[in-house]
């Protein structure tokens, strides 16, 4: 008996010490923090992606609460409606930005782009642009180790093994940019989401000169001008051989996608009008536009 | 041009050297001790290693291919050394399926749970060793003594000559005259784990492996050095309770540890400054745990305890720089 | 015999090509000159299209201070200023001109008469280096003008020739010394003479006893100047370890530069190079490059004009094998890879190097098993295997904390790894990264 009152004894005495120990503690050395912080916190995805400009979810959300109006304070991963909660907690105004998705520029696939050379060094884009122009004639284009996909904090991106381009996900996208750091080709680009996600974009980056550029991939821009030419509300510029069609002016006529000779500009999401075979809509991947879709003309 | 070039940055040559070809020339510096507790413990020693050994190779297949469905390892050779060692920490009477139990430890909690090789933080066959200990203390502390060829679960046992050095030390002083001659120590006519007996055998080992170059120097010189220190002066402060140095040498698993566990590439230090520091490290706490600790052998201990503070060794013992010393 | 303290391998040396005598390799076609060959700034050209140059007419200028100029190595037509892919496998400016005869400008001494004599100022002989657009031959291409010119406040004592030749399969420095032997002792007289030092030593390796023989019979002679040789080890030749295996002297970490433990480090190429330059008033346009591999038919040390594409080489030496894997500018631990046969040989070219298939392709990568075989082949005293694996995570700090831009990519760590690791491919991007970021922090303060 003794001996189990013993040990009861024992344990709760060292139970209630440590307890008191604990309790002590944590008034000592509590830390007044705004309770909205946590509020935001909650609200914000937890990725800690790090496009906010901040070192992480809480660090923003702070910057928040301490901040006295919410410009330049954007979590690139949050829906507008969610920014718009933040924006009640703090009690400033929030103006809805433009929702952007990323976009990868390179249509270079192994059927597109054939490869010369067999790289054969560690499995990162950075570690490959650092050696040479890499395995294919095209010195811009993908390098295909898959350093978006490692960048990518909330599973948006995957490496068609077909292609071996990056295919982007555009509901899982939240356009932290943080692929577009990660890529050394400078080949993503966050673009305006747009009306039922319809987008126009020259998917090349290559600056070669026009029959290099031919040479090295099928689908590369060669800088002819011709998409210059054809846009009737002067979006699209050419500089260094490559044209450029700015997302702010393109009002997604796709006059361009006709012209292009080289069929680099691709648009995606577009219904497929008046095409000879009719091909179920599917979720287009951004990289990988069908050639049937570039084919419509129809004026939007 | 015929053939697509292949494009890497330089170093476009290479030595040769392959993780398989540094685990061969273990397996091989490990046989003159398997031969040797052959020609002491008969066919036990043979029962338990090749158990071990099985039992190791399929438990890292099972859980590469069906678990983490993954390229089969198998072919590296680690599994094997995983299970001699395991297999050489053992007496040479134990049951089968206690064998089974600890290469499962080894293999499933030592190395593949935390990865595979490379990965594990501790000496996968000394964790499955360990576990055994404190599972089956009775059957892990009572070892055949030699010269029984043909037994295995009947085979007599004895004291070995770690219980006789902790019982002298206990202050047990006649003990001393059951200690075997410095000779049969030496050669492993004693009883004891399987493969740790002869260390003249294990000194073999350790021959090929700095002839091969698998390992270097440092890890085992600095622990003998450390424990004849150590046990030297505890010697010359009272012969009577504490032995002779070389008998600690000789004795245990010291040798089998010092050369073969404690110089396992995964679980030691990168620098050779580090690697000093843990062989002190293992020295000394050997010695405490053989002559204060209630175990009379110390070195598995040792050898874990100084694995877990590997990764501090590394972060405070770096190598020294070119030009760090002109700075 | 004297090494360097710290780390190091022995690969197989391979010189397949050491007792093959240097033979000139006729004109190209079309000759191309890159515009930037050397370390600093691209130089700039100063011909137009259509242009008629001879044999050593400037076609570019130095772009800055830390530049070289370029001579035309042909005589002909200038065709055009286009881009090329260079042997740095990325798409360069370039001159490219149509050869026409073999016209030389008659500034050059062209006769084999050995000028002993060198009247010219400190100055004068600056100039006259700066002029012929010399750069460091052994593979750096730093200008030698600049190298020549160390900060006042360091005091030089030494000059050393890195005659060490520690790559595998080249034997261009070896055979040039074999049979350039007083040219070379001459330039080491010019050099000495520009530093105002008056002691200079050419580290041989202990591989090329003739080598050794032949230049000590010459310095025989010669007050100030001494040979040693020096015991096998790669990376010898590399400038840090080649002072600590000549003088014991350690060069601190980086920003640092061998000039603060007082020494100047040339190769035996750009030593001749000097001597070409100062007594004979030829620009650098010529150069020896190794033409080797074990399944190249005719290996061959061929006196090439630079320029010249690199598929003429190989014709010369037999033509590239059906099974050839991988086409290498330079030595096995430390050359680029080229992306095809086209590239041209410009300054920095040692080597040209075919691996057959079979060894190209590096073996599958394993995990690290921490041999710790890096940390000790590690000739500064690094942990590539930590460098490596904080750069997998991209952990700069951590990377710059243990020394990274201390590495001089020689490659030892990688190609002893047990498991195959590309951990040079890793730290070669760390470094890039952590220097960018210094430069950045640098650049703010």
């Amino acid at each position: 008996m003794t001996f189990i009152l013993t040990a009861v004894l024992v344990l709760g005495a060292t139970g209630l010490i440590l307890g008191l120990v604990l309790y002590a503690v944590s008034r000592k050395f509590k830390v007044e923090e705004d309770p909205r912080v946590g509020q935001i916190t909650e609200l914000l995805p937890g990725a800690n992606c790090g496009g906010c400009g901040f070192p992480g979810c809480a660090a923003f959300a702070a910057a928040c609460v301490k901040a006295d109006s919410m410009e330049g304070l954007k979590c690139s991963a949050c829906k507008s409606e969610v920014m718009q909660q933040i924006a009640a907690i703090t009690g400033h105004a929030v103006e809805v930005g433009v929702e952007k998705v990323a976009v990868v520029r390179c249509a270079g696939s192994c059927a597109n782009r054939p490869g010369l050379r067999i790289y054969d060094g560690a499995r990162s884009c950075a570690a490959a642009a650092l050696m040479n122009g890499g395995a294919t004639g095209c010195f811009f284009g993908c390098l295909g180790c898959g350093d978006c996909v490692k960048a990518c904090k909330f599973e948006a991106i995957q490496m068609d093994p077909e292609t071996g381009l990056p295919v982007v996900d555009q509901d899982k996208c939240t356009a932290c940019g943080a692929c577009v750091k990660a890529c050394p080709r400078m080949i993503i680009e966050l673009r305006n989401k747009n009306k039922l996600d319809r987008r126009v974009y020259v998917s090349c980056v290559n600056k070669d000169k026009g029959p290099v550029a031919k040479k090295a991939c099928e689908v590369g821009c060669i800088g002819c001008g011709k998409c210059v030419k054809a846009c009737p509300f002067e979006a699209i510029t050419l500089e260094n051989n490559l044209a450029y069609i700015d997302f702010e002016k393109c009002r997604l006529c796709r006059k361009c996608v006709d012209e292009c000779p080289q069929h680099s500009i691709t648009a995606v999401n577009f219904p497929p009008k008046k095409v000879v075979e009719p091909q179920p809509q599917v979720e287009a991947p951004v990289a990988d536009a069908a050639p049937q879709e570039t084919e419509s003309t129809e004026n939007k | 041009m015929a053939q697509k070039l292949y494009i890497t940055t330089s170093p476009h040559i290479h030595c040769g050297d392959t993780i398989e070809r540094n685990m061969r020339w273990v397996i091989v510096a490990l046989m003159p001790a398997l031969i040797a507790s052959f020609v002491y413990f008969g066919v036990g020693s043979l029962i338990v290693t090749a158990t071990s050994v099985a039992s190791c190779l399929f438990f890292e297949w099972f859980i590469t291919r069906v678990f983490l469905k993954r390229p089969s390892t198998l072919a590296d050779g680690s599994a094997i050394i995983t299970g001699i060692l395991l297999a050489f920490n053992l007496p040479s009477n134990l049951p089968l399926y206690m064998i089974v139990v600890g290469a499962l430890v080894a293999i499933g909690i030592g190395k593949m749970a935390f990865g595979g090789l490379g990965n594990n933080p501790f000496n996968p066959a000394l964790v499955g060793r360990v576990f055994l200990l404190i599972s089956f203390p009775a059957k892990m502390t009572s070892w055949p003594v030699p010269h029984q060829l043909t037994a295995y679960a009947d085979s007599v046992t004895g004291a070995t000559p770690m219980n006789l050095i902790g019982q002298i030390a206990g202050g047990n002083t006649a003990a001393a005259d059951q200690l075997p001659a410095l000779k049969d120590l030496f050669l492993g006519n004693i009883g004891g784990c399987l493969g740790e007996v002869s260390a003249l055998a294990l000194l073999i080992g350790l021959v090929i492996l700095l002839w091969r170059r698998v390992i270097t120097w440092h890890i085992p010189v600095t622990i003998f050095a450390t424990v004849a220190v150590l046990t030297g002066i505890m010697w010359l402060i009272n012969p009577m309770l504490y032995v002779n140095p070389l008998y600690h040498l000789c004795s245990g698993g010291l040798m089998l540890g010092a050369i073969f566990m404690a110089t396992d590439y995964v679980t030691s230090p990168m620098t050779p400054k580090g690697m000093v520091w843990y062989g002190i490290g293992i020295g000394f706490l050997t010695v405490v745990i053989r002559y204060f600790g209630s175990y009379p052998e110390g070195m598995s201990f040792a050898i874990l305890i100084m694995n877990a503070v590997t990764p501090l060794i590394n972060n405070w013992c770096k190598p020294k720089r070119f030009g760090e010393a002109v700075k | 015999m004297n090494t360097f303290k710290i780390g190091g391998v022995h690969p197989e040396p391979n010189k397949l090509t050491a007792d093959k005598k240097i033979e000139t390799l006729a004109l190209p076609q079309q000759a191309v000159f890159p515009l930037s060959q050397h370390i600093g700034a691209p130089a700039v050209p100063c011909v137009q299209k259509g242009d008629t140059v001879r044999v050593g007419t400037r076609i570019a200028e130095p772009g800055g201070f830390m530049s070289a100029a370029i001579h035309s190595s042909v005589s002909g037509k200038v065709a055009k200023i286009d881009t090329i892919v260079d042997a740095s496998g990325l798409r360069k400016p370039a001159i490219f001109i149509d050869v026409e005869g073999d016209d030389w400008d008659p500034s050059i001494d062209r006769s084999d008469k050995l000028v002993l004599q060198c009247t010219k100022s400190r100055e004068e002989i600056l100039e006259c280096i700066k002029n012929a657009g010399i750069v460091g031959m052994g593979g750096a291409c730093f200008p030698t003008h600049v190298k020549l010119c160390p900060p006042k406040e360091f005091t030089i004592d030494t000059l050393i020739i890195n005659a060490v030749e520690c790559e595998p399969y080249l034997t261009a420095d070896h055979r040039l010394m074999l049979e350039h032997p007083d040219e070379i002792i001459i330039g080491i007289k010019v050099i000495l003479k520009v530093l105002g030092v008056d002691r200079a030593v050419i580290g041989i390796e202990a591989n090329k006893p003739d080598a050794i023989e032949l230049m000590k019979s010459k310095i025989s002679m010669v007050s100030g100047i001494e040979v040693m040789p020096l015991q096998m080890k790669y990376p010898q030749g590399g400038e840090k370890q080649l002072i600590e295996a000549v003088t014991g002297r350690q060069v601190p970490p980086p920003p640092a530069l061998p000039a603060s433990v007082g020494c100047v480090v040339q190769n035996v190429g750009t030593v001749f190079a000097i001597y070409e330059a100062v007594l004979k008033n030829k620009p650098l346009f010529e150069r020896i490059v190794t033409v080797t591999g074990q399944s190249v038919k005719n290996p061959c040390n061929l006196k090439v004009r630079m320029g010249t594409p690199v598929s003429q080489l190989l014709e010369y030496a037999g033509g590239m094998p059906e099974d050839t894997g991988k086409l290498i500018s330079g030595g096995p631990m430390m050359g680029r890879p080229l992306l095809d046969d086209t590239a041209p040989v410009v300054k920095g070219t040692s080597g040209v190097l075919l691996i057959p298939e079979k060894d190209a392709a590096r073996r599958e990568e394993r995990n690290c098993i921490r041999c710790a075989k890096c940390v000790q082949a590690c000739p500064m005293g690094l942990e590539p295997y930590l460098l490596a694996t904080a750069s997998e995570s991209s952990d700069w700090e951590c990377a710059e904390e243990n020394w990274i831009m201390s590495c001089i990519e020689c490659g030892c760590c990688q190609s002893t790894c047990p498991s195959r690791r590309p951990l040079l491919d890793w730290v070669r991007l760390a470094k890039n990264r952590v220097g960018g970021i210094i430069r950045a922090r640098n650049a703010k303060n």
